[in-house]
């Protein structure tokens, strides 16, 4: 049962453990994070089929694409910048270009990172894996959307790459949510008429509490929550947009390269319409808890709200 | 195949990468010949493999992870039968299925795509762990180059193998002591390269003639008796070997012009004329 107090990364272990006994082709590799992670919780239960490569994130990488050319369904973790710009070049000629199947895990998406600072605090992960091509790039809502897309991201054949909180996210959804989760479809989490918010990850719930503030206002916000960046989920968020014709992109992640860019990509191809963006500004992250991140990198929902009001103005 | 016979198979792999290098009139020279000994062997003998079957189960592996040497391996794959030898003269023209660098998408025979230096090791040890998993049997053999192991991530994966004791990992360092730029020993020394891949747990045989195909055989089948451990063999080769004007082109041999008269010129050094 999923409550408030669930941690994505065991909903993330715990169906991994239930997928490798239903198919043995299933593999794990870890860089020496997996008690971060808990995929330590599997060591003993797997023991032929879980590798921990040590901190040797691009070794990790290409054994994978190794794995899976030997027929094996390799799963790879570590935190998110570790897993992404550490490897970089092995995700994208080892695994990507050689066409192999190997899911990429990686914890603390942007702020996220919190006390570990800087160095770990991802704001660019979705930008240069974006550029790679036939990688499908996710990231989870909260733990109810993620154990319903697990099984959809393990039976995915190709490159998947989860940018995974690790904690307890306030839960967008609950656990009796009638909603047929698809990896590829964005989710109208909230109807609205005047402003469309494109949302990913831990600003979807931000992007939901500014449009219940502004709706005391009269701003009716319609929150599409775009849990898949890459391929970007266009037919819902052009068919919300032509109701709107306003929108605002909020994401845990640097402006550049991320949702806003994805989001910019199909207005400008397909309905130009007014954008104003929440998210990181040409920034390097830094150390501290969520709530000074979100404060230091405007991402609260006062920093919605603001944007709200500013796309609705370029709009008239 | 017996001794002879290695020889003229590595003979007309020489003259398959001229006429394939030839068709193009520029390409990898140097280190795909220094490497065709090393192939008639591994193809001529030592893997298990049909050319027949090329995705067989539990067949035996090549990673070539120095990916430059595609030439070598087309021209190894195509006296095989994988593919009509006519093919060679199509490779790096617009839309060929022989990229300069090796692809496992494009060509039947290549086990694994290379090309950005220093991953085909630890592919090539994925693989030796997916072989293991399975339980086949099968020998995972890799060709790294000496200019490669500049590259972090031959030690990380080095290690890893060692740690893992994957005694079903054969690979060969193609020791011509030059990289593009210069001297190996001058960019940055490998020596002593045999103590550092013992040290990293491997079982190391050293070949004194990396283009004898006599001493390679000899070394691949001793390796197959040492268990416990991944085996690293330095052939200690000549880049270029078998044509005297790439050989004497030394440094600049790693990727030079052959227009046609070269050609010929190779071709009758390699037939004999």
């Amino acid at each position: 049962m999923i409550t408030q107090e669930t941690f994505m990364k065991d909903v993330f272990t715990s169906y991994l453990a239930e997928e490798m006994r239903r198919d043995e082709k299933v593999v794990v590799l870890d860089a020496d994070l997996a008690k971060c992670i808990g995929t330590n919780k599997m060591w003993a239960e797997f023991p032929d089929r879980m590798f921990d490569v040590g901190v040797a994130e691009a070794n990790m990488a290409s054994i994978a694409a190794g794995l899976s050319a030997y027929g094996f369904k390799p799963v790879i973790t570590s935190f998110a910048p570790f897993v992404t710009r550490r490897c970089a070049d092995q995700i994208m000629i080892s695994i990507a270009y050689a066409k192999q199947n190997v899911k990429i895990i990686g914890t603390d998406p942007g702020i996220c990172a919190e006390l570990n600072g800087g160095t770990h605090m991802p704001l660019e992960d979705i930008g240069m894996l974006r550029s790679i091509p036939n990688v499908t790039i996710y990231e989870p809502t909260d733990a109810v959307e993620l154990a319903r897309l697990m099984p959809q991201i393990m039976a995915k054949e190709g490159v998947v790459y989860v940018r995974l909180h690790r904690k307890n996210p306030t839960l967008v959804y609950s656990e009796d949510e009638n909603r047929a989760f698809d990896l590829y479809k964005a989710d109208v989490v909230r109807e609205g008429k005047d402003v469309s918010i494109v949302a990913s990850g831990i600003m979807v719930d931000t992007a939901v509490k500014a449009s219940e503030a502004l709706a005391e206002e009269g701003i009716s916000c319609e929150v599409v929550c775009c849990h898949t960046i890459k391929p970007i989920d266009a037919e819902t968020i052009l068919r919300s947009v032509k109701k709107t014709n306003a929108v605002v992109t909020c994401e845990n992640h640097n402006v550049m390269g991320g949702l806003r860019s994805a989001v910019c990509e199909v207005l400008c191809e397909n309905y130009p319409a007014p954008v104003r963006s929440v998210g990181v500004k040409e920034q390097f992250g830094e150390v501290g808890k969520v709530p000074y991140l979100r404060k230091a990198f405007r991402l609260e929902e006062v920093d919605v709200i603001a944007a709200v009001k500013e796309v609705l103005a370029a709009k008239k | 195949m017996r001794t002879e016979e290695l020889k003229a198979f590595a003979k007309n792999i020489r003259i398959n990468i001229v006429n394939c290098i030839g068709s193009v009139g520029v390409g990898h020279v140097g280190g795909s010949l220094s490497i065709a000994d090393l192939l008639a062997v591994l193809y001529g003998k030592q893997m298990n493999i049909d050319p027949k079957n090329p995705k067989m189960e539990g067949r035996d592996r090549l990673v070539c992870s120095k990916g430059h040497a595609g030439p070598a391996i087309y021209s190894v794959l195509a006296e095989k039968g994988y593919f009509d030898k006519a093919l060679l003269s199509t490779m790096n023209k617009g839309g060929t299925n022989l990229p300069s660098h090796c692809d496992m998408n494009k060509t039947v025979g290549v086990d694994m795509t290379a090309g950005s230096l220093g991953q085909g090791l630890s592919c090539a040890v994925g693989l030796a762990i997916g072989s293991r998993l399975c339980k086949d049997g099968a020998t995972i053999y890799a060709i790294i180059g000496d200019g490669e192991s500049d590259e972090g991530q031959i030690w990380e994966a080095a290690m890893y193998a060692g740690s893992q004791k994957l005694e079903n990992l054969i690979a060969f360092t193609d020791y011509n002591k030059l990289q593009l730029d210069n001297y190996v020993a001058e960019i940055n020394d490998l020596s002593p390269l045999a103590d550092k891949w013992a040290s990293f747990n491997w079982d190391v045989i050293e070949v004194a003639d990396g283009n004898d195909v006599e001493q390679i055989d000899e070394a691949v089948t001793q390796a197959k008796t040492v268990k416990g451990k991944p085996h690293m063999i330095i052939l200690n080769t000549v880049k270029g070997k078998g044509i005297s004007f790439v050989e004497s082109a030394g440094v600049g041999s790693h990727s030079m012009p052959m227009p046609s008269d070269k050609v010929e010129q190779a071709l009758r050094e390699l037939r004999g004329e």
